[in-house]
């Protein structure tokens, strides 16, 4: 009889096994009347903005579908984490959101994963989807031409600077640099004339994560010459360029002259929220390359509320390297919101996207949250154009504004860039040993064949 | 003889916790030595391939994973063998002719950073380190020279933090390892002429051998999953020069979203908590 042991031992194991294993999924939250919506909440306790508005969602939303629920499902982390998680949410049906908000800098990627469910058959029927600017329904399509995102949004990006330093280091207040050169110049009139405060911001380096890249790098890249990321046409990625060498010597120049901050602040992984909530208005930076959204800190519901801003700050675009045409750079990005390809509730998670995008709830975020519309419906209302001082720049701004390439590669590519970046600004390498190095990540990542040498 | 009957049935008070067991630790196991071997990403893939031992060679290609290597090595030295494991041995050792209350005051501080959660720890020393925190404030106080480690020198930064968070562990086993030493083996040879650092090094450290393997063993392998306390203070940063191996792991798995590679990695984290284990477990051996 011996031989049968192991048998039995085992048979009772797997018994034991499934038992403990049918305890676990029955537990699950399988309601079929609840949508789980996935969000990022910022990590600045203070900073609401998306968790308020959701909450007046859920509420509207209740009370118009009887029976139905929201579960807000908020995470509390800093980008780079929050995506990380969302992708460990989306990988089991267990823990997979039915609606979740998308960067659109990462959806791509995600698409590619099979964590998202394609939209084409909800957006055929919904009369609202024509409202939407070219550019942004783009932004959420995949590599096979579906879509798999509403954006709720978009942004721009320019410099803002304070007056009141530039009157004190004699620059002017209505600044129009428009060269880089214009730009680096007046940083050093202010470090001579204006002791004691940092005079130009520029993000960088893997703290400051994709913030870096879209604020920082692409903001100089893209003002080097056409395609100077990613070609198209040959869909190829552009490596030994000379552009991308002087976007990084710019951005060596800024941290090795101390035009910048501290090299350990900038690298901090929270400077964003210092720049917006401490440094822009506590007088302590002078001008700052950032988006449009910086004034939602400061209004009366913001984290913090500065009311004078609207006199102390000026806002221009950024130039290109020479001031060649159209003589601006912006760089535009924005979030959408999904539904996880592992929810079992497509439907009741459709209607939930559709009540975060009716005419008045699109325009509601937009406010709020200090965005640039995508719709031409809420661009157009009255309550959009005067909600935020300087709205109609940022706005203009979309005209000349590049669009990251939507590809599953870029995070990755992204990451190479703020290692560049990093290592220029910690002093740990020039621009060229620097590029050298993205050159070298740029072809372990995308492959020989994918790459196009300039 | 036993009968199979009775072998199912002695082996059935044992069953809940061989399936947790099987369910919860070896299921982890396996799955994570198999994603190793794959080249499975978070995000940006439609399905994973085997890939084979593509993943090992690419690390020991990799200029980031031996630069975590060495760090990986500095700051076991540095903050495991060198500060822990001798700061503890210290302060056990003078605490034994320490009055009750000196004795008392110490033990409480020291084994209170030793309880503090290792993510509170690890904010509590990066504010301490950072540019505008409190050591900067002390010792501008003192009139001092400013330091920035957080930023110039990382590794030290952090190795220091492990050193003031780990030390109570040492000087526990310490404590309770002096206090075994018999009175008249002290005795005897105090009476044969040794004191002080002779005394030490012929008769309490032979004594304590023992106890110092374990104490390294234990020490280096915890040191060596430090994740949180650097995570917290400088992320692995600025550059990669604070960049130990469970950061690179984490880095590589979760931001670079290569699950697979970073697994590997932590294989071969494994591999280098296995290589300290072998040296102390000789040393205990020829205690015997």
């Amino acid at each position: 009889m011996r031989p049968t042991t192991p048998v039995r031992l085992i048979a009772l194991t797997a018994l034991a096994a499934t038992s403990v294993v049918a305890c676990g999924s029955g537990s699950g939250d399988d309601d079929p009347d609840t949508v789980k919506v996935a969000y990022q909440r910022s990590t600045d306790n203070k900073v609401r903005i998306m968790d308020t508005y959701l909450a007046m969602i859920k509420r509207r939303f209740e009370q118009e579908n009887p029976g139905k629920k929201l579960r807000l499902l908020p995470v509390q982390a800093s980008l780079e984490d929050y995506y990380a998680k969302i992708q460990q949410m989306m990988r089991s049906a267990k823990t997979a959101p039915d609606v979740v908000r998308e960067d659109t800098f990462l959806i791509n990627s995600d698409i590619t994963s099979g964590y998202l469910r394609p939209l084409d058959d909800k957006l055929a029927d919904w009369k609202d989807w024509d409202r939407f600017v070219p550019a942004a329904k783009a932004s959420a399509r995949g590599v096979d031409g579906k879509t798999y995102g509403v954006p709720d949004g978009t942004d721009t990006r320019a410099l803002w600077f304070n007056k009141e330093i530039f009157a004190k280091a004699g620059l002017p207040t209505d600044w129009r640099p428009r060269t880089w050169n214009d730009v680096l110049d007046a940083a050093r009139a202010v470090k001579r004339a204006v002791p004691g405060v940092v005079p130009l911001n520029v993000y960088t380096g893997k703290g400051a994560g994709e913030a870096a890249t879209m604020q920082g790098f692409e903001m100089l890249l893209y003002g080097t010459g056409p395609d100077p990321l990613y070609v198209p046409a040959s869909r190829k990625w552009v490596a030994g360029s000379k552009g991308f060498r002087d976007s990084l010597e710019f951005v060596r120049t800024v941290y090795a002259e101390k035009l910048g901050p501290e090299p350990s602040d900038a690298l901090d992984p929270n400077i964003s929220t210092h720049v917006a909530t401490d440094w822009l208005p506590a007088g302590k930076l002078a001008i700052d390359l950032d988006g449009n959204w910086l004034g939602k800190y400061w209004i009366d519901s913001g984290a913090k509320p500065w009311p004078r801003w609207t006199a102390v700050m000026g806002r221009t675009a950024f130039p290109t390297q020479d001031g060649r045409d159209p003589g601006r750079v912006s760089l535009s990005g924005g979030w959408t919101w999904s539904i996880g390809a592992k929810s079992a509730k497509a439907d009741l998670a459709w209607r939930a996207i559709a009540f975060l995008q009716t005419p008045d709830n699109a325009t509601e975020w937009t406010v709020r949250d200090g965005q640039i519309a995508v719709r031409d419906d809420v661009a157009a209302s009255a309550r959009y154009r005067s909600s935020m001082p300087g709205i109609g720049f940022f706005t203009d701004l979309v005209k000349d504004s590049h669009w990251r390439p939507a590809l599953p590669v870029y995070p990755r590519v992204s990451n190479a860039i703020q290692e560049a970046m990093e290592s220029v600004t910690t002093g740990d390498a020039d621009a060229t040993k620097a590029a050298r190095g993205y050159d070298e990540r740029l072809r372990s990542i995308v492959g020989g064949a994918g790459v196009t040498t300039r | 003889m036993t009968s199979p009957t009775r072998r199912v049935a002695r082996w059935l008070p044992l069953a809940p916790a061989t399936t947790l067991l099987i369910l919860f630790l070896a299921g982890p196991v396996a799955y994570c030595v198999w994603l190793a071997f794959t080249d499975t990403q978070l995000t940006g893939q439609a399905t994973a391939s085997f890939v084979g031992l593509a993943n090992f060679r690419r690390a020991f290609g990799d200029p980031d994973f031996l630069n975590a290597v060495v760090l990986t090595l500095v700051f076991t030295v540095v903050s495991s063998l060198l500060g822990q494991n001798s700061l503890g041995f210290a302060l056990a050792a003078l605490m034994r002719h320490a009055s009750k209350a000196v004795r008392t005051a110490t033990g409480t501080v020291v084994v209170a950073a030793w309880v503090v959660p290792e993510i509170v720890a690890g904010f509590l020393l990066y504010t301490f380190f950072n540019r505008r925190g409190t050591l900067n404030a002390v010792l501008e106080l003192l009139h001092l020279p400013q330091q920035n480690w957080l930023f110039t020198l990382p590794i030290l930064a952090v190795s220091f933090a492990n050193v003031w968070r780990g030390t109570a562990f040492s000087m526990l086993v310490y404590s309770a390892a002096l206090a075994e030493i018999p009175q008249d083996v002290t005795e005897a040879a105090e009476v044969d002429g040794a004191r002080g650092l002779r005394r030490l090094w012929h008769i309490t450290l032979p004594l304590l051998r023992r106890s110092i393997g374990t104490n390294l063993m234990l020490n280096t392998l915890q040191t060596l999953s430090v994740f949180g306390l650097i995570w917290a203070m400088t992320r692995g940063g600025p550059g990669n020069r604070s960049q130990t191996l469970p950061v690179f792991m984490y880095d590589q798995a979760f931001l670079k979203s290569l699950i697979g590679y970073g697994t590997a990695v932590a294989l071969l984290l494994l591999v280098v908590g296995a290589l300290f284990a072998t040296v102390y477990v000789r040393l205990l051996r020829e205690d015997v």
